[in-house]
């Protein structure tokens, strides 16, 4: 039956159209380019915007890999995963550094990406300005006009009923100077990476019907006060199963008497550290009564 | 002296219903003018071609920037007019709600139009906001709260300080104490007095109420049916009026 399938599930004349917005995203950094999203086989909310990316983007040498939150083995990884496998018949890894594209939700590999590589994210509301200006007309003039103040009133009620800057994820960026965007709800942890990034990042919003780009070695800038600088903001702690003190954090529970303990949020970047014998304080080789080397 | 605003020949319909029609009008800095008339006399479509929020189908309309010098509003880029509309011009509605984020606090209300020209200080964006609380007569305990939790008298007064917060030089206002009760009014009128003689403002009122005019305005224009019937210094045209229909609007204000 999966022969009757078109490569990657889109027909040609579809990966075309989505083509042809993607060059005109790559074309113009940070910039929105509606797109005439397909129903996808999958519900909204799935990553329909970065199946319908991804499968305008492979070809049959591509390797992939899907994450959400940083996991390879969640169910909507996986079956995004085994989506592509089945229609474009591509290989597929959890290695950051193997995979040619990866389309992820809510979080970039901790591993540096390279210029052979595509990353693909799956952007749930792409309009950064939506959370004050409800109308379409009104952000797509400011936008064009470059009139970002909004941007800074957001910031600046955060500060006013926070003491800081609250915006923790979808936390609004300036690409190349000229447009702000929204980065999909990564934590803003993850915002400098995609900053003079050497792989090409795009986004696809399926339900709002956007597609939009970071082309390689863009800088991108994340909007801030003067007197209340942007900051990554990290978990004061490091991984208890790989010791890794730089990485992006879950802090999840692991018995029924409610313990917590940090751990990569990135699996992949974990398990290679662990397998490479670093270990952490929940994984010593004299630690009894865990086996926690994945969770 | 050169007016620091001046309109000439400003009409605009809609569709075959006439808005208004070969409107000629100027404003020396520092000056009051009324428009007044009744319901659907055109006043608000005016305001509104002179502003560059609608375009009128024929007229001309010069601003004397003092950082740009003279300038054809209808001819700058809409990029060129919005900037304008949020530096050197202000707009107020007559419902607060039109001008104001309702779902944003107090400070940020006042702070957007800081934030829009690049001030990119908190604390500064902060310390003005409350400045310009105060200036309104706002209590600055409250900068944090939405203005949805506010009377509609200390709405008007935060879209007010709104606008001000980048001292622009020429204030557009469109019925503003039209909503409010008669003692908010009068509060209301009392501090826009003072603020127009304090920052020296240059102002485009619209009102149907005489005693708005009689309060605040220097000069006037008179307008029925998209035209305007007549003109001239305030006091001398409500204590003198020569149009039948302006004499009509004076003593029906004088019954009440
Ligand atoms: N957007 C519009 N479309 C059609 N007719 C309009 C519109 N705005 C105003 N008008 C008409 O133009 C005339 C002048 O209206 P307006 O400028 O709002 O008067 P005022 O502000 O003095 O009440 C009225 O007849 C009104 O019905
Ligand atoms: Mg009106």
């Amino acid at each position: 039956m999966s022969n009757d399938y078109n490569f990657a599930y889109l027909d040609e004349q579809t990966k075309r159209m989505i083509r042809r917005g993607l060059l005109k995203s790559i074309a113009i950094p940070g910039y929105q380019v509606p797109f005439a999203s397909r129903e996808m086989p999958m519900p909204y909310g799935w990553g329909t915007g970065g199946v319908q990316v991804t499968s305008a983007c492979l070809v049959p040498e591509d390797k992939i890999k899907v994450i959400d939150q940083g996991a390879d083995d969640t169910t909507n990884a996986v079956s995004i995963r085994q989506f592509f496998e089945k229609t474009a018949k591509v290989e597929t890894t959890t290695h950051t550094e193997k995979a040619s594209l990866i389309q992820t939700r809510h979080r970039i590999p901790e591993h540096d990406l390279d210029e052979n590589q595509i990353l693909v994210y799956q952007v749930p509301i792409p309009e950064p300005l939506r959370f004050l200006e409800p109308r379409e007309s009104e952000t797509r003039k400011m936008h064009a006009l470059t009139e970002y103040g909004l941007m800074h009133v957001k910031l600046y009620e955060d500060i006013a009923h926070h003491g800081h800057i609250a915006t923790s994820y979808a936390y609004p960026v300036k690409v190349e100077g000229r447009y702000v965007m929204d980065p999909s709800p990564i934590p803003k942890f993850d915002n400098p990476k995609m900053s003079m990034c050497p792989a090409l990042q795009l986004f696809g919003a399926g339900r709002e019907q956007r597609l939009y780009a970071i082309p390689p070695y863009c800088e991108v800038i994340s909007l801030d006060f003067e007197d209340h600088p942007f900051t990554r903001l990290k978990a004061n702690a490091e991984c208890e199963l790989c010791s890794a003190n730089n990485s992006y954090l879950d802090e999840v529970i692991i018995d029924d008497e409610g313990n917590r303990m940090f751990v990569c949020s990135d699996t992949h970047y974990c398990e290679a550290r662990q397998a490479d014998g670093h270990r952490g304080k929940r994984n010593r080789l004299d630690q009894e009564g865990y086996d926690a080397t994945h969770i | 002296m050169q007016p620091i605003f001046e309109a000439t020949g400003i009409s605009k319909s809609y569709g075959h219903i006439l808005g208004c029609s070969n409107i000629n009008l100027s404003l020396y800095s520092g000056e009051v003018m009324g428009i007044v008339g009744e319901s659907g006399s055109g006043k608000s479509t005016l305001l509104n071609c002179l502003s560059a929020q609608i375009m009128p189908d024929q007229g001309e309309v010069i601003f004397r920037s003092p950082s740009r010098g003279e300038v054809d509003i209808l001819k700058l880029s809409e990029a060129e007019q919005r900037y304008l509309a949020r530096t050197e011009w202000a707009y107020v509605h007559q419902n607060p709600r039109d001008g104001l984020r309702m779902s944003v606090s107090a400070g940020g209300n006042v702070g957007e139009r800081l934030m829009n020209i690049g001030n990119r200080h908190y604390g500064n964006i902060r310390t003005k906001a409350e400045d310009w609380m105060s200036r309104v007569e706002l209590d600055t305990s409250r900068i944090d709260h939405r203005p949805s939790t506010f009377s509609g008298g200390m709405q008007q007064r935060l879209q007010i300080a709104r606008n001000l917060v980048t001292e622009p030089r020429l204030i557009f206002m469109d019925e503003p104490t039209g909503g409010l009760d008669v003692s908010v009014q009068a509060r209301l009128l009392d501090l826009l007095r003072s603020l127009v003689q304090e920052l020296s403002l240059s102002v485009i009122i619209v009102t149907h109420d005489l005693a708005v005019i009689r309060m605040l305005a220097d000069r006037m224009v008179v307008m029925k049916n998209g035209n305007v019937v007549e003109a001239g210094l305030a006091d001398q045209v409500l204590d003198d009026p020569q149009h039948p229909y302006t004499q009509l609007l004076v003593s029906s204000i004088l019954q009440v």
